[in-house]
Formats: structure tokens, C-alpha cells, sequence
């Protein structure tokens, strides 16, 4: 069994290490500080973390602020105080500027589980890639968040990060090679590719093999950048394997499903299915609970493949 | 109800808060103990609300803005008769009517959808204006947490509401000095929480929030005050009632394991 690593607490770490390196890092919260994991950095550095207290749209108002004058901000609360309630300061003060701002927000999707659909955010992702210039990254695992976070640092520009609640499998080897843009292939096939991200990636893991014990021989896709997507990997996807299904903890309106929908239209026509959620709010429960309700499954995702293959 | 039901009342609302929480498993008991006396005195006295006639346009209506105190609203309901007590077992889990956080959409009774912080506060202003359009003399009443008062929204609805004059709108401050991350006056200052809804326009009263006469004549007060909405501004202890959760910060959002709700049951005079 794989140990199970939460990616908020990846992000503690992260900015732990990162903060011992880089004296240019500020890093913000709004009274969650303890739930995003910022509380680490804090302890270690406590000159450079400010809390903002309940305010999320002043948050990221200051950290463009403390950006456009030479720092790199970390600014984190729950992504649906973050990319919701301050969607329109991210939009202007953060992505219109390009201010070098890490929205790293934690409990995003359902997976929030008992808070309810107040908490859920679902539709993230989709407000976070309208967004110009705004670089958007959904780990699936303890590995791939520190790197992408650590690359995050480094990126010069606005980047969306969103991390989860609730621990899930890690699935990557520490010496792995991840990078921003760049799909990774986490198993290859030519029936049907699965392109997941996030939560979804080792429940994608699962449905290869179950479908493998069919004779279904399918590739898996990591897509962790939904912008910029990395569209060669899309385009040879679909030629190569004819159909694909998405699989995304986020409403199927303007997330994964519809980015790679809108590459193959375009470039390479092939089917695509969609698992995500339907167009609805989520709902108090425990996290698995929810993932089973709502579709999010490893049976959900290979039955999309049977029949979209 | 009198004094000594109503203190009644108010020990039968905690033991629901504990029951709820415990049986979720997750929760957020400390800023639920810390409103109960007054929601105790605002369902049970205050306002005019009937179980039975939920709908009825000339009741009056209360707007848990601080949403994350659910079980100290659903305990409430539970006991005015809106759906059966046993029902608050059902707290957070799959399919329940008791959402994590307040759902008017799943349980009759809540009369606004709440749980991101100052949203409540805003719909409240709207529900006040709606009543004064439709010549109700029914009264609006909202509640919000201190820390919560450090959203923006707060003071955009401040604003709104005594620019239109509202005085059938009367606000809750619950001033427990805590919030998630610590002590307000260390995370992020509020105060001085008087002065500034003061310069808001509002009408300012402020009182002890777990005194349930000093509550009553507050309310009493406030709904004789004309031409401006009225905040009550209600010193509060977070946890209170419960020994090991009093003024604790680490209580906001967490629930008691078995051994600490038999004690907080033991402590509120009933049983697990
Ligand atoms: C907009 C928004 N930001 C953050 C949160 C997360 N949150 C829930 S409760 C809470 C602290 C609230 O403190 P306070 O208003 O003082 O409530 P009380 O002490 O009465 O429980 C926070 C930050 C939220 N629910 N909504
Ligand atoms: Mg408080």
C-alpha cells in the first residue's frame, strides 16, 4: 500500500525549504493558517508571514503589492475564498499585471468532505484558466506538488496552484522529472488515453488495470499544468490511441475535460468523455462518499472508457 | 418564556451542540456554545417564528452569518419544532438535511444559505429592504462572528444598511475575541468593534451575551429604535458552558472524542 501524503502538507514542507533558500519569499494567509499548512513557514519564519486575517480579497490585493516591489508571495486560504470570493483582484491586481503571486489554495473539490458545498470548490480551475498569463497546476501526489511548487518559485508570473484536504497515494519516485507544461505519461497504451489530474490520477492508475484485465490496453496522462496545457500530448492522444476520456475532481464546465476538448476540436478530432462533476453542488459527506456520488471513481472512469473507446 | 426556561432552554441547546458535533465527528462547537445564549433568547422569546407555519410571510427572520456555527442554529430549530430532535444526529453526514453549513435549500427553517464569512450580513440588508417594500412590520436579525467582521462585506453592508435607515434589521456581533488562527488582536484588530459600527450610523448597544435579561431588554430596545438598524454588540466566551473549551481558540473547529463529550454532557447536566 502507498503511503498516503495530503498536498497541503507538501506545500508546508515546500515552503519550509524554499523559504531557507530564497529571502525574497513573503508568504500570506487568511486565518486558515493552520489548515493550509503556511503555519510551517510561519514557525520558521515569522518576519515574513503576514496574516491578513478573514479577508481573501485584501490578501491577494497585498500580495500583488508585495509582488509588483520585488517580492515572490505565497498567499494561501481555501480555493474557494481564493479563486472565488477574490476571482476579480486575482484577475486584475495579479493577472493583469503579471505581479510573480503563488495562489496556492488547499481544499479545493469535494474532497473538502463534511464542510459542504459552501466549501467545495468545483469550478476553480475553470475561473483560474480564463485568466491571461495565469499559469494553473494540480498536483496529484506528495512528489509532484514539491516539484511543481519549487518550479512555481522559480516561474516568474502569476501561478495557480491547488492542492487538496484530504491525503492521497504517492504515486511518483522522489527522483521523478516534473516540469511545468510537460504531461507525464504514467503508463502507455493504445486503446484509449486517460487524461487526469489531481485526486483523479491514481483512481485513472486503478482503471488501467481494471481495464487491462479486459484486454483493454490504455494510456495515462498526469495533465498536472491545465495551462499551459501541453498539447502535443493531447494531439497524440488522440491520434494515437482514437479516443479519451477526462478525469477531474471539478465541475466538467471549463476545467481538464474542456481544455482537451477545445485542443481536439481544433487540431486532432477524436471522442471524448468526460468524468467530472455534472453541473451541480457538492454536498456534506465523507470524502469517499462523495467521490462515489458524484462519479468520481476508478469503475466510473473505466466505464467512460469502454464506452467512449 | 421566563428566566428559568429559558436558562433551561439554553442547557438543552448546548447538549444538542455536543451531541451534533460528537456524531459528526467534525464540527464547530466553540462559536456555537458561544451564540447559544443568545439564539436561545432570540428563538425562544425574541422572535416571532412558528415551527408549524414556517413559510408565513409576516415571521420574522434570523440569518446565520457566521454559517460555520450550524449546530447552535440546527439545535434551535430542532427544539422550535421546524424538524424532529432526532434528526440532529444526521449532522454532516451523506444525504442529511443538516449540511456542514447552513442549506435553506435542504432544511425548512434557514432562511439563508451561509458558510463563506460576510455573505449573510449582505442577504440580511436585502431582507430588510424587501420587508420595509413589502410594508411588513416583521424584523430582520443576523448573526456574525468577530472575526468575521475583518471581511470587507461586513462594512459594505454596514453602510447599506444604515444609508437606507433599516431599522427593522438588528445585527449580532458575537464578540468571543477568537477566531482560527488565535486571539483577533492578534491576527488581524478589530476593535474597537462599538465605535466603528458608531461611525457607521448604526444604533450601538452593548451588553453581555451570555445574561439572558440583559439580551432581552437589548432586543427589546432595539426594536424600538427608529431610523437606524441597531447592533448588538454581545461580549462572549468561546466554548462557553463547557469547561475545556472555554476561550480556547483550538475548540473552533474540532470535535470531542468520546471521553471529552461524556464530559461536556456531564458539565451541561445530560447524557451522551
Ligand atoms: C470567506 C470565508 N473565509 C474563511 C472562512 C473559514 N473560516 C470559517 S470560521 C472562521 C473563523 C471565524 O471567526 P469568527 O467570525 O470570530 O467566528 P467565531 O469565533 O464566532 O466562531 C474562518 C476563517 C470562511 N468560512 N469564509
Ligand atoms: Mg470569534
Amino acid at each position: 500500500m502507498a503511503d498516503k501524503i495530503a498536498t497541503r502538507q507538501s506545500y508546508g514542507r515546500a515552503l519550509v525549504e524554499l523559504g531557507a533558500l530564497r529571502q525574497d519569499i513573503v508568504v500570506l494567509d487568511a486565518d486558515l493558517s493552520g489548515s493550509t499548512m503556511t503555519k510551517e513557514f510561519a514557525k520558521v519564519y515569522p518576519e515574513r508571514f503576514f496574516n491578513a486575517g478573514i479577508a481573501e480579497a485584501n490578501m491577494y490585493g497585498m500580495a500583488a503589492g508585495l509582488a509588483v516591489s520585488g517580492k515572490t508571495v505565497f498567499a494561501s486560504t481555501f480555493a474557494i475564498f481564493a479563486a472565488g470570493r477574490a476571482f476579480e483582484i486575482i484577475r486584475n491586481s495579479i493577472g493583469y499585471t503579471g505581479a510573480n503571486v503563488k495562489i496556492c489554495a488547499t481544499h479545493a473539490g469535494l474532497t473538502v468532505g463534511e464542510d459542504g458545498a459552501s466549501h467545495q470548490a468545483i469550478e476553480d480551475l475553470a475561473l483560474m484558466r480564463t485568466i491571461p498569463g495565469m499559469t494553473v497546476l494540480n498536483p496529484a501526489d506528495d512528489v509532484s506538488a514539491r516539484k511543481l511548487l519549487q518550479a512555481a518559485a522559480e516561474w516568474n508570473g502569476p501561478v495557480y496552484v491547488r492542492l487538496g484536504r484530504a491525503a492521497v497515494p504517492v504515486i511518483y519516485a522522489e527522483e521523478t522529472d516534473i516540469q511545468i507544461g510537460k504531461a507525464v505519461t504514467l503508463r502507455d497504451g493504445k486503446d484509449c488515453t486517460i487524461i487526469a489530474t489531481g485526486l483523479l490520477v491514481s483512481r485513472a492508475m486503478e482503471a488501467a488495470e481494471l481495464l487491462a484485465e479486459e484486454g483493454i490496453d490504455v494510456r495515462v496522462l498526469d495533465m498536472h499544468t491545465l495551462k499551459p496545457m501541453d498539447e502535443g500530448a493531447v494531439i497524440r492522444a488522440a491520434r494515437e490511441t482514437g479516443s479519451i476520456v477526462t478525469a477531474e475532481e471539478h465541475t466538467v464546465i471549463g476545467g481538464l475535460g474542456a481544455a482537451v476538448a477545445q485542443i481536439c476540436c481544433e487540431k486532432a478530432p477524436a471522442k471524448v468523455s468526460f468524468v467530472g462533476i455534472q453541473d451541480t453542488f457538492g454536498e456534506s459527506g465523507k470524502p469517499d462518499e462523495l467521490l462515489e456520488k458524484y462519479g468520481l471513481t476508478a469503475a466510473a472512469i473505466a466505464e467512460a472508457v469502454r464506452t467512449v473507446k | 418564556m421566563n428566566k428559568q426556561a429559558l436558562q433551561d432552554k439554553a442547557a438543552l441547546i448546548r447538549q444538542h451542540i455536543i451531541r451534533e458535533v460528537y456524531h459528526a465527528g467534525s464540527g464547530h462547537p466553540g462559536g456555537s456554545l458561544s451564540a447559544t445564549d443568545i439564539m436561545t433568547v432570540l428563538y425562544f422569546h425574541e422572535m416571532n417564528i412558528d415551527g408549524n407555519d414556517p413559510s408565513n410571510p409576516n415571521r420574522d427572520r434570523f440569518v446565520l452569518s457566521k454559517g460555520h456555527a450550524s449546530p447552535v442554529l440546527y439545535a434551535c430549530l430542532a427544539e422550535a419544532g421546524f424538524f424532529p430532535k432526532e434528526d440532529l444526529v444526521t449532522f454532516r453526514k451523506l444525504g442529511s438535511c443538516l449540511q456542514g453549513h447552513p442549506s435553506m435549500l435542504k432544511l425548512c427553517g434557514v432562511e439563508m444559505s451561509t458558510g463563506s464569512l460576510g455573505q449573510g450580513f449582505s442577504a440580511s440588508v436585502g431582507m430588510a429592504l424587501a420587508g420595509r417594500l413589502d410594508g411588513r412590520d416583521s424584523r430582520i436579525y443576523v448573526m456574525l462572528g468577530d472575526g468575521e467582521l475583518q471581511e470587507g462585506i461586513t462594512w459594505e453592508a454596514s453602510m447599506a444598511a444604515a444609508h437606507y435607515g433599516l431599522d427593522n434589521l438588528c445585527a449580532i456581533v458575537d464578540h468571543n475575541g477568537l477566531q482560527i488562527d488565535g486571539k483577533n488582536d492578534d491576527v488581524m484588530r478589530v476593535m474597537p468593534i462599538a465605535e466603528k459600527f458608531r461611525a457607521f450610523g448604526w444604533n450601538v448597544i452593548e451588553l453581555d451575551g451570555h445574561d439572558l435579561d440583559a439580551i432581552a431588554a437589548g432586543f427589546r430596545k432595539a426594536g424600538k429604535h427608529k431610523g437606524a438598524p441597531t447592533v448588538l454588540v454581545a461580549e462572549t466566551h468561546k466554548g462557553k458552558g463547557v469547561s475545556f473549551m472555554e476561550d480556547q481558540a483550538g475548540w473552533h473547529g474540532k470535535a470531542p472524542d468520546r471521553e471529552q463529550a461524556e464530559q461536556a454532557m456531564a458539565e451541561l447536566g445530560g447524557i451522551l
